[in-house]
């Protein structure tokens, strides 16, 4: 007989190490929720790529249109509108991921009241499907580059990978933590928004770092300006690679994170109580 | 694994609730926030106070010292009133929420049953949710397809196979819904009242099926039901829970007698009734100067129900079953409420009562989607033996003698 497999149930300790194999058995449910996501998203499908597609595109328009025609605002000496493209397309997927797993558990929560399963798995599913999302966005920058003839560098296999993960965990780290928040506060999710709003001036979305001068140290602290400024530097060939930059943020998303999972460990334990 | 141990062994459980008076048990953050700079004294002193033990939060014990041992191949049913603990003690077992104290150990793959249906979304087809539900309720992809056809035929929605569930009607919903359920194999099975739902015809067919799964395939079940019926026809062995406890363990029929002649159903029953039309918030006696759910001998018998109703309802059928302790059925009432707006609606019914002094246990029906058997005890007593009630059985059956001289 195979052996059977034992469950033991105790009065739970937050960190255990388990836990992350317990991610790893349950990979296939992990599949489940984010096709389950992207099924009901692009249903009708030519709505759903549309929208991935629309809501950024409109966005360049207007900034194209106002800070960069009508303001001027440098565009590091590329064309405006792939300069903010870019930067948009890395803003959108960790907003609309930071969005999606601080709620995840509320709007979960009929399954999790009803079947057991490592609550994490809830929230990387949303982040998954956030990369979806980007991908579709992304064929209109590929349009962009050969509109303007602009070759992105070798060094993009590299570059690219490591700021998604950056972005990932950025914005999963945030997210958890904004999550075991939102389960005792139910409307920090209607603070979120504008505190989104907030934040997309100081990452260098619409304007390049270089404009704020002595004061882009500052901005620094903000890891996803790592992420949208070494973005460009590969794709579009704005700046030399800032490695250091790119360090720093591996190293304080990586710490964001674990707050995150620590956080959210600690309030899953009695989530299902509170609901 | 040696035979002797028990695959569910539950040593000293215990669960505590602490009441919190917010409503709804969260706060806003505004709300905290504000009251701290309106009030910063009055917050820093109740911190301290909470701190060094002055002042309590209000604890509840749901669950208190619950040890039981279940081998493997039984079927153990599980009741007791609402409120009870038998909901808290599954919650537990099936790691939904971890208890206080105490241990529990589980040798087997658990599936657990809380609800049919659990994460169904309304946009995809049937066959999608048949994925869907069946890996949030553990199963694999593989084994999913394996059996997809058998869920398909087993609910018996054949074409409306890749038709969104939203274009469902209730019944097909919940018969899907239960057909993922039911074919689900885990070692362990863990089920709670999820037969509250369907129509009479198909909760048999479900009852059959897990009997047969049982059978052949040495599952071992824990059962939870107010369906008593149920309970005697599926479990050999039955927990009884009073107030957090256990208040009984043994052979079935035992237990059951036992319930019924000391239950006290609470005064205001929730009967788990939801759909997206309506929600049945309580079920209440309306018994004057007596007890809850007791009723004097010839008195009527008066039960009120509170619905909340989501969408407008042009005819809306509502009924009531009286069975015996011995589960047979002694009569029922039903009704037609015609156009029943969205909002919170209080139906009365007033019962003749030719029922004898026994115990007996009350069912409700809804929209003939709903039926669920056995949502509360009730009594008729004859306490003082002043009306002296005449025959036996369960039914007082009027009669007239007369008497001639013939010859």
């Amino acid at each position: 007989m195979a052996q059977p497999n034992v469950t033991i149930i105790k009065p739970k300790k937050i960190f255990r190490l388990a836990d992350f194999k317990e991610i790893w058995d349950y990979r296939e449910l992990l599949y489940f929720f984010s096709w389950r996501d992207l099924k009901v998203r692009y249903r009708q499908t030519m709505i759903g790529v549309i929208w991935a597609v629309v809501q950024p595109f409109v966005t360049m328009v207007i900034f194209s249109v106002f800070f960069g025609s009508l303001v001027k605002v440098p565009s590091d000496n590329v064309p405006y509108p792939i300069f903010v493209y870019t930067g948009l397309l890395f803003w959108q997927l960790f907003s609309d991921a930071l969005g999606d797993v601080s709620n995840s558990l509320v709007t979960n929560q009929a399954i999790i009241t009803k079947v057991y399963f490592p609550r994490l798995i809830i929230c990387i599913s949303s982040v998954v499907t956030k990369f979806v999302d980007f991908a579709i966005a992304a064929v209109i920058l590929g349009g962009l580059m050969i509109y303007y003839g602009i070759t992105p560098s070798a060094m993009s296999f590299v570059v690219i990978p490591i700021v998604f993960v950056i972005t990932f965990m950025c914005a999963s780290g945030l997210g958890l933590i904004l999550a075991a928040i939102n389960v005792k506060y139910r409307d920090v999710r209607y603070i979120l928004p504008f505190f989104m709003q907030l934040l997309i001036f100081v990452t260098p979305v619409i304007y390049p770092a270089s404009i704020a001068g002595k004061y882009s140290k500052i901005l620094a602290i903000n890891p996803m300006m790592a992420v949208v400024q070494n973005a460009r530097a590969v794709l579009l060939g704005t700046t030399p690679i800032n490695w250091a930059l790119i360090f720093i943020s591996l190293a304080s998303s990586t710490l964001l994170l674990i707050v995150g999972v620590y956080m959210f460990k600690k309030v899953e334990r009695y989530f299902a109580d509170i609901v | 694994m040696p035979t002797n141990t028990p695959i569910i062994e539950v040593k000293n459980i215990s669960k505590r609730y602490t009441i919190t008076h917010e409503r709804g048990g969260y706060v806003a953050l505004r709300d905290v926030i504000a009251t701290t700079l309106r009030k910063p004294f009055a917050f820093a002193k109740t911190k301290a106070r909470r701190m060094v033990g002055l002042e309590k939060k209000e604890e509840f014990w749901a669950l208190k010292n619950v040890s039981f041992e279940i081998n493997k191949g039984e079927i153990v049913g599980v009741i007791g009133a609402n409120g009870a603990g038998k909901s808290t003690l599954l919650k537990i077992l099936s790691q939904i929420t971890p208890p206080t104290e105490g241990e529990i150990i589980l040798r087997g793959k658990v599936g657990s049953l809380l609800e049919v249906g659990t994460g169904f979304h309304p946009e995809l087809t049937g066959r999608e949710n048949i994925f869907l539900n069946g890996a949030i309720m553990g199963m694999t992809g593989k084994e999913i397809a394996r059996k997809f056809d058998q869920i398909v035929e087993f609910a018996g929605i054949g074409k409306f196979i890749d038709t969104p569930v939203k274009r469902y009607s209730s019944g097909m919903y919940v018969r899907l819904a239960f057909s993922v359920a039911a074919h689900m194999e885990p070692e362990i099975l863990l089920v709670d009242e999820v037969l509250a739902v369907g129509d009479a015809e198909f909760q048999k067919k479900c009852l059959g099926k897990m009997e047969e799964v049982t059978r052949d395939q040495k599952r071992t079940i824990m059962f939870i039901s107010h369906n008593l019926d149920a309970i005697k026809r599926l479990c050999p062995r039955t927990i009884l829970f009073s107030k957090g406890k256990i208040d009984k363990i043994g052979p079935t029929d035992e237990i059951i007698n036992h319930y019924l002649h000391t239950a006290d159903t609470p005064s205001v029953v929730v009967p788990r009734a939801t759909s997206k039309d309506f929600h049945i918030t309580r079920l209440q006696s309306v018994h004057g100067n007596n007890r809850p759910w007791t009723f004097p001998y010839g008195e009527p018998i008066e039960v009120e129900v509170e619905l909340e109703v989501l969408v407008d309802q042009p005819s809306f059928q509502i009924g009531f079953f009286i069975d015996s302790i011995n589960s047979e059925r002694v009569g029922s009432v039903h009704d037609d409420v015609r156009q029943l707006e969205k909002g919170t609606h209080i139906i009365k019914v007033q019962i003749q009562n030719i029922l004898l002094p026994n115990s007996y246990e009350l069912g409700v029906s809804v929209q003939q989607q709903y039926y669920m058997p056995g949502c509360a005890v009730f009594h008729v007593v004859d306490p003082h033996n002043q009306h002296n009630p005449v025959g036996t059985g369960l039914v007082e059956i009027a009669s007239r003698f007369s008497h001639e001289r013939v010859s």
